[in-house]
């Protein structure tokens, strides 16, 4: 590039802010030379100052694969621990800038066990540069590779076709591998797939058109990447911005903030609050410090209305006239990126825009293998799978499909206990509008009916280890409390697997299961007026949570039988630990299948000195202080 | 440009609408004017919902704490400052200790100390991933377990424009606005919305002696000179701004500011070179970020 001179600064200045910045992410596997050709790109755009350089001459000679040759990979390879790995395990984002284009890259491993990573730097990328070795042509991972960059929406690539000064620069070799990808990729929908023959170690065709491949008549990689257009070629959009902060420093002004997911705004415009639908008009568009007469898709503003509507974090301004749905149970596209299962029951948060609702997984429909595209049957989902699955939320969404809409179609979903985001996920269409399942008016209400028995409903909760002796002990508790009057029922663990939950095993997905339902069968009687008494192992802190969380403050009392496992196997009233030290019985809770101790248990019972009567004694001084 | 920016506003509305005592550092240099400048955007007509927190390490240039004062006056917004206590007893100081010392005391414990202090659970940094490759895989919401303590391994993915600020009592949150800026972007921006700078960044008549092959600016009488050693008067500049026995100057005739961004675009060596603690080993920008260093 040209020597810039201060008395040219302002025409530079124009050019530069009005330059579109297109982000990119490159995929490849260890060794197919993405480091290098990241690397020289940086290197040829001079996004390298001289300092760097020097340092990479040193690094070069102490952890460089290039002799005495300067390694342009280690211009990329970051933290240390991977450098010394020599493998890059993360997603890194490089910066550097043409005449004609700013570009982000998301630099990312292309190993199936970082399937997440991939996922995590496509989210935010227009195209992808899928690097293959001329060598060894398209493999299984070039189909992962295509096949995460095609779910997550991107629709242009670029077929690398790397290291061709390995193959002569052969023509048959580059037109074999570009043919077999064309009709590989053909179900993925792109709207355009290039390929370029390339070598990164030398340069051929990155910068300029190289004088190797003379029967090469496209464009070079960056000429490429300088013009391609990546602009969205569907209809224009109507207006929706997510509501991000209500800001209202005086009773005078109060003013909706948000980024503009689509179309554009201008005051006058009739728009709706959703999910309320409640309809006003826009009266000023702010954008920093100034009122301006529009604001465009992804402009941050914001927003004056002329009626005082009720609109607050996670409601959606949207046109009056062309409102989204709204829904509670989706058909969705799920990657899990936690090394915690996923299991269909359990319960996490999902946020999706400004939006934070709990959601759970009913279903899985299917596990989609990432190297084949085949169909799976799954029962829970583990780091780095997808699979596409019923989703249903607890409260109705304002939402748009992901091909519609990235910002009102995709979702991340966070562990309720460790807030670790473990699952990111893209709607296809909602299973039914939530507007349709109006809830049954019920007239007859919980106080109403636990009036006419003189109680207060609540819901007992036993959890230990088998053979703490949760069931002794809730048992003379049902008695007790009989012979008091009252209107009880016992959930016993034993029983309901017999009948409601036979069909459930006892694995970690099975568990969770079983407790979903037992919990909400608890949450149908304590809404009856009853005094319910659970005594269930329930080994999981997240479903314990789950289970209070269905109830009213205080009208949940978890119990926690202790003794410890020595104990409960000397006991062993069932035999169930001696079968499982015989190696009868698997997914014996603290045998081969974990309990999580209650950290803050309402009322912790020493099951091992104090008999069950005392134990009863005990719950029933904690209810009665409730 | 205004994308950068949208992009910027909207991770500081982001992380001010979930977070329960958020701060913003404010280390008075060019990355700071430009988050700071953001903030006020971000919010306006209101003045930023949080304050500003600068780390005084009691060495900054006289400059500085001259601009710092007049922004703060210019904003409306609330300035926190905090000095270690313990090192200024001990009378810390890079000539005395030396810079990794001085830097671990003075910056490193003291930003742990003032975030205790307050309970701060979300901080604002002014980090870009451009400046230095360890930074290139900084997420936007950085992650903290108790102790300030950065673990790559528990950096949470960041997909589409969804971040994750649930955090458990002790955990803090890191959230770096213009992660995604360059330092071209800054200059640019500087200019196009006219944000005022500390007059440093320009080039002036200075007082510099050279140590180590680098010019370092005699701002007080606290240097030790060598036997023989005077300050000259060199035209220079700095392209980042610290503690001054620690931050050097280059030559530079870049009087305004179009030279400083002609000079910027036609620059041959990384800003970073003038941080006299980056280059003392490999990785050692990541070993500090382990440690709690912003
Ligand atoms: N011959 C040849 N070798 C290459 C080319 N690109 C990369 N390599 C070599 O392939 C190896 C792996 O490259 P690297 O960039 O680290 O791959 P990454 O793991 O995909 O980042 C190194 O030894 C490179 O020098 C190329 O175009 N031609």
């Amino acid at each position: 590039m040209d020597t810039l001179q201060a008395k040219d600064i302002a025409s530079f200045l124009d050019s530069q802010s009005h330059k579109p910045t297109l982000r990119f992410i490159t995929c490849g596997s260890v060794d197919d030379g993405k480091s290098t050709l990241i690397g020289r790109l940086l290197y040829e755009s001079k996004a390298i100052f001289d300092d760097q350089l020097a340092s990479l001459e040193s690094d070069s000679r102490r952890f460089g694969t290039q002799g005495e040759k300067m390694d342009l990979a280690l211009l990329v390879d970051g933290l240390q621990a991977e450098r010394e790995q020599g493998i890059t395990i993360d997603v890194a984002y490089r910066f550097f800038a043409t005449e004609r284009r700013r570009y982000i890259v998301a630099d990312t491993p292309g190993h199936e066990q970082y399937t997440r990573n991939m996922a995590t730097g496509a989210s935010t990328a227009d195209l992808a540069v899928i690097l293959v070795d001329a060598r060894k042509g398209v493999l299984t991972q070039t189909r992962r590779h295509s096949r995460i960059v095609a779910m997550m929406g991107i629709r242009h690539v670029v077929l690398a076709v790397n290291k061709l000064d390995l193959m002569d620069y052969s023509e048959t070799t580059f037109n074999d591998i570009a043919e077999g990808y064309r009709s590989f990729a053909a179900g993925f929908g792109f709207d355009s797939i290039q390929a370029i023959p390339l070598s990164g170690l030398d340069g051929d065709n990155v910068l300029v058109k190289s004088a190797r491949t003379p029967w090469y008549l496209g464009p070079s990689l960056m000429s490429y990447l300088d013009t391609v257009d990546v602009g969205d070629a569907r209809e224009r959009h109507a207006f929706r911005m997510p509501v991000q902060w209500v800001n209202r420093p005086n009773l005078d002004f109060r003013g909706f903030c948000g980024r503009l997911a689509e179309g554009s705004v201008r005051p006058g415009d009739a728009v709706r609050v959703m999910p309320s639908g409640v309809q006003t008009t826009i009266k000023a568009v702010l954008s920093g410090f100034d009122e301006v007469e529009a604001a465009q898709s992804g402009e941050a503003v914001t927003l004056t209305l002329a009626d005082e509507v009720d609109a607050s974090r996670g409601d959606v301004l949207v046109a009056a006239d062309a409102a989204p749905d709204v829904a509670d149970q989706f058909d969705v596209k799920l990657l899990w990126m936690s090394e915690h299962a996923m299991f269909p029951g359990r319960q996490y948060l999902m946020k999706l825009a400004t939006k934070e609702v709990t959601a759970t997984v009913t279903e899985i429909k299917y596990r989609e293998d990432v190297n084949t595209g085949a169909h799976l049957a799954a029962r829970e989902l583990g780091l780095n799978e997808i699979a596409t699955v019923n989703l249903s939320t607890s409260a109705p969404v304002v939402f748009e499909p992901y091909g519609v809409n990235r910002v009102l179609g995709s979702f991340i979903l966070i562990d309720k206990l460790t807030f670790e985001t473990v699952g990111a996920g893209m709607i296809d269409f909602a299973l039914r509008r939530a507007s349709t399942i109006p809830w049954q008016a019920v007239e007859l209400d919980k106080s109403l009916r636990s009036a006419q028995k003189h109680q207060r409903p609540r819901c007992i909760w036993f959890t230990g280890l088998p053979g703490a002796g949760k069931s002794t002990i809730a048992n003379l508790l049902d008695k007790r409390l009989y012979a008091e009057g009252r209107h009880t029922y016992l959930l016993d663990g034993d029983n309901v697997r017999h009948g409601l939950n036979r069909d459930l095993g006892f694995t970690e997905a099975g568990r969770v299961e079983n407790i979903r339902r037992v919990a909400e069968v608890a949450k149908l009687m304590v809404d009856a007026g009853l005094i319910v008494l659970v005594s269930f192992i329930s080994p999981f802190r997240t479903e314990r949570r789950m289970a209070r969380e269905l109830f009213a403050e205080g009208e949940f009392l978890e119990v926690f039988v202790d003794a410890p496992i020595e104990e409960c196997e000397r006991r062993d009233r069932k035999g169930l630990y001696a079968k499982a030290r015989r190696g009868e019985l698997q997914h014996v809770t603290g045998i081969d299948s974990p309990y999580e101790v209650p950290e803050s248990p309402d009322v912790h019972l020493d099951a091992v000195h104090r008999d069950p009567q005392a134990c009863v004694e005990q719950v029933l001084d904690a209810l009665s202080r409730l | 440009m205004m994308s950068l920016e949208s992009e910027s506003i909207e991770i500081i509305r982001e992380a001010v609408a979930t977070a329960h005592n958020p701060v913003m550092m404010y280390s008075i240099g060019k990355d700071s004017s430009v988050m700071l400048h953001l903030a006020r955007k971000a919010f306006h007509p209101a003045p930023p919902p949080f304050p500003l927190l600068h780390v005084d390490t009691g060495w900054k240039f006289k400059a500085m704490y001259a601009h710092r004062d007049r922004m703060v006056a210019e904003s409306g917004v609330k300035l926190i400052t905090h000095t270690n206590p313990a090192g200024l007893a001990e009378g810390v100081g890079p000539f005395t200790h030396g810079s990794s010392y001085h830097t671990d005391v003075m910056k490193t414990q003291a930003l742990k100390q003032a975030l205790d202090a307050h309970g701060f659970d979300v901080v604002f940094g002014g980090a870009r991933r451009d400046e230095e490759k360890s930074r290139a895989k900084e997420r936007v919401f950085s992650f903290r377990a108790p102790g300030h303590r950065w673990d790559p391994k528990a950096q949470r993915p960041e997909l589409w424009n969804l971040y994750n600020s649930r955090i458990k009592p002790g955990e803090t949150i890191r959230v770096f606005p213009i992660s995604n800026w360059t330092e071209l972007d800054i200059w640019q921006y500087i200019h196009q919305e006219n944000i005022p700078i500390v007059p440093l960044y320009l080039a002036a008549e200075r007082p510099v002696v050279q140590r180590g092959g680098q010019w370092i600016m005699v701002d007080d009488e606290r240097i030790p000179l060598e036997p023989g050693e005077t300050p000259e008067m060199r035209r220079v500049r700095f392209r980042t701004l610290g503690c001054w026995p620690l931050t050097a100057a280059i030559d530079s005739d870049a009087d305004t500011l179009e030279a400083v961004i002609a000079e910027t675009f036609n620059a041959r060596s990384s800003e970073r070179q003038g941080r006299l603690i980056d280059s003392d080993s490999p990785g050692s920008m990541e070993k500090k970020k382990q440690e709690g260093y912003f």
